[in-house]
């Protein structure tokens, strides 16, 4: 290995294990199950971004230049939570029953912004007697900081052509 | 509760509708919301008649483009021709009805239909060759084979159609609507363009209640209590609804309401949040619009917002981003909501992105307020069933000021705009 990508290969996080990153998600699944969002955020670093990006947009969709359904930076994100804690929040309150399931989990790459994680989502969320199915897969650039893996970017993209079935996107998917 | 629709008067329009203005009453019957025959009368006399709104001149940039969507509940094709004319037809074969566009956008000289391959030129002209005696010799001679034109006007841009051959032109039907067009317009000095898809969601409740939430001034505080909590800490300061507003009438059955808000907004009030490379940036876009078109309209533009429905179902909201939002009923309680972002022509890739996040932190399904105006709409909805035994809505608010006194934009007079226009068309044979 020459010098130079010696250099470039310090500032890239090796990956761990696949089983790492899965428990990794099954934990934050959890979280937002169990409506521990404070817990969920402290996952987030604060140069973080949460997306979500339109109904079958590809990865490489835009925020700058599409219109997505979300886009938070760290400070939007934190509001997002406080917001969906707060009882006036109506979509949300009464509090909707969800549920998060995590599947394919692939280890995709590593640069220096972190490892890219890719997995499969099905998110049901239940309130006023009906049921509402997300399905997409979530892109996500992890980071190991002070030993502890955090999130840099979460992208999640629904598989499907739009909301007209769900509505909403009034959870973290 | 009224048995028939329709009063002996057609000037009495509907029996669901009070209008007592020596009173200072106005209630809007629930059955209006909830009943099929309604619904099937408004397909006849509002959506077969009205100007609707089909889209943006931006989105077919060039000859060929087209686009299919559902507008009115029936699908459409909205293309460009060989010489770049603009075109509205019906997406359905003549010969056995499949559609002959099936993908959302694209470049095409012609359309072709995949059940037989009867083909189209984009002029919706029949361009099939059969063998000789299949069909008459002078088939096609009334246009049968062609592609079914609807009426297809613009103004400023913005493309409505109109299944009615005896309907008045677009720009009578706009009446004084045309105003806040000119205003979106004037936004940049080459006009407008729609950012990127749209946002393609439903409402489980009755699509007028939309029309009523997306100019309701009153809701603002007890609805969007925690968009205004974040609004307060993304400004720095108390995120506070102005004392001073404009309540228009703009005739048949338009209406909006203007303001001055928290907010910041792209074309052009600059909040502390934005930076100090943002003040700059935004003091040059005011002074442009200034230059272009005056002080007192560029404080229209840039200073104050408005919130403005034509009837019967677009909705033009010019806040902390502009929206073009328009909707249709699948049935009384469920409505498909259609909503595209605007946003000035040429305008920086870092403009975009602080007028899309702007966007973002009120609007769509997944912004802070408009999710909890989508529940409260659905929770309305739920609470009609009662009908039989709670039967009225009230939108008298504001209705007895003194005559003379202007309304507010916490009045409901904007609705009532609406109503009136509503029951009208209703009451018409």
């Amino acid at each position: 290995m020459s010098a130079q990508k010696q250099q470039a290969s310090a500032s890239v996080e090796q990956p761990q294990p696949r089983s790492a990153y899965e428990d990794f998600l099954y934990e934050e699944a959890a979280m937002l199950d169990e409506w521990r969002l404070e817990e969920w955020l402290d996952l987030f670093t604060e140069e973080s971004i949460y997306e979500v990006p339109r109904a079958g947009a590809d990865d490489s969709a835009d925020s700058a230049e599409d219109l997505f359904y979300i886009s938070d930076n760290y400070f939007r994100l934190g509001h997002r939570v406080k917001r969906m804690l707060d009882k006036a929040a109506h979509a949300e309150w009464p509090r909707s029953i969800q549920s998060h399931i995590i599947s394919n989990v692939r280890v995709t790459g590593s640069d220096e912004k972190g490892v890219h994680v890719t997995c499969r989502f099905i998110t049901h969320r239940a309130k006023n007697d009906v049921t509402d199915t997300y399905v997409g897969h979530h892109n996500y650039i992890l980071k190991t900081v002070s030993g502890k893996m955090r999130i840099m970017s979460k992208r999640s993209f629904l598989a499907s052509d739009s909301l007209r079935e769900q509505g909403k996107v009034t959870i973290i998917l | 509760m009224p048995d028939t629709l329709v009063t002996e008067s057609n000037t009495q329009g509907t029996s669901l509708i009070v209008d007592d203005r020596e009173g200072g009453l106005f209630k809007v019957h629930r059955k209006a919301f909830l009943d099929d025959d309604v619904l099937e009368m408004e397909r006849d006399k509002i959506f077969n008649r009205c100007w609707l709104f089909a889209g943006h001149a931006s989105e077919l940039k060039n000859p060929n483009d087209f686009l299919t969507r559902n507008v009115g509940g029936k699908e459409l094709i909205f293309n460009r021709d060989r010489k770049g004319d603009f075109h509205a037809f019906l997406n359905t074969c003549p010969h056995r009805g499949a559609m002959v566009e099936r993908q959302e956008s694209g470049n095409a000289l012609g359309f072709k239909c995949f059940y037989h391959g009867w083909a189209f030129n984009n002029n919706g002209n029949y361009a099939t060759r059969h063998q000789k005696g299949t069909y008459p010799e002078d088939f096609n001679h009334d246009g049968c084979a062609n592609l079914v034109e609807v009426r297809l006007e613009q103004y400023r841009d913005f493309f409505f159609i109109n299944f009615d051959d005896a309907a008045e032109p677009l720009e009578s039907y706009l009446a004084d609507s045309k105003l806040i067009f000119d205003l979106i317009h004037n936004h940049g000095p080459d006009g407008m363009e729609v950012i990127g898809g749209a946002q393609k969601y439903s409402i489980r409740s009755n699509w007028k209640l939309l029309m009523e939430n997306s100019y309701d001034g009153y809701h603002a505080v007890d609805t969007h209590e925690t968009y205004f909590k974040y609004l307060t800490d993304a400004i720095g300061g108390p995120a506070e609804l102005p004392q001073v507003t404009n309540v228009m009438d703009l005739n048949n059955g338009h209406a909006s309401i203007e303001g001055d808000a928290p907010w910041g907004r792209p074309v052009a009030k600059w909040i502390p949040a934005w930076g100090e490379q943002a003040k700059t940036e935004i003091d040059a876009i005011r002074a442009e619009v200034v230059s272009r078109v005056g002080e007192e309209e560029a404080h229209r533009i840039c200073q104050l917002g408005r919130n403005t429905g034509i009837f019967p179902n677009l909705v033009i909201n010019d806040i902390m981003a502009i929206t073009i939002r328009t909707f249709y009923p699948v049935a009384p309680g469920v409505m498909n909501v259609t909503a595209w972002a605007l946003g000035v022509k040429g305008e920086s890739r870092e403009f975009r992105k602080r007028r899309l996040d702007n966007f973002l932190e009120f609007l769509g399904p997944g912004g802070f307020a408009t999710p909890d105006d989508v529940e409260a709409l659905e929770s309305a909805y739920r609470g009609y069933a009662a009908y039989q035994f709670a039967p009225w809505n009230d939108i008298s608010r504001g209705m007895s000021r003194p005559e003379g006194e202007p309304f507010k934009a916490d009045d409901e007079e904007q609705m009532r705009c609406f109503w009136r226009e509503w029951n009208r068309r209703m009451g018409e044979e």
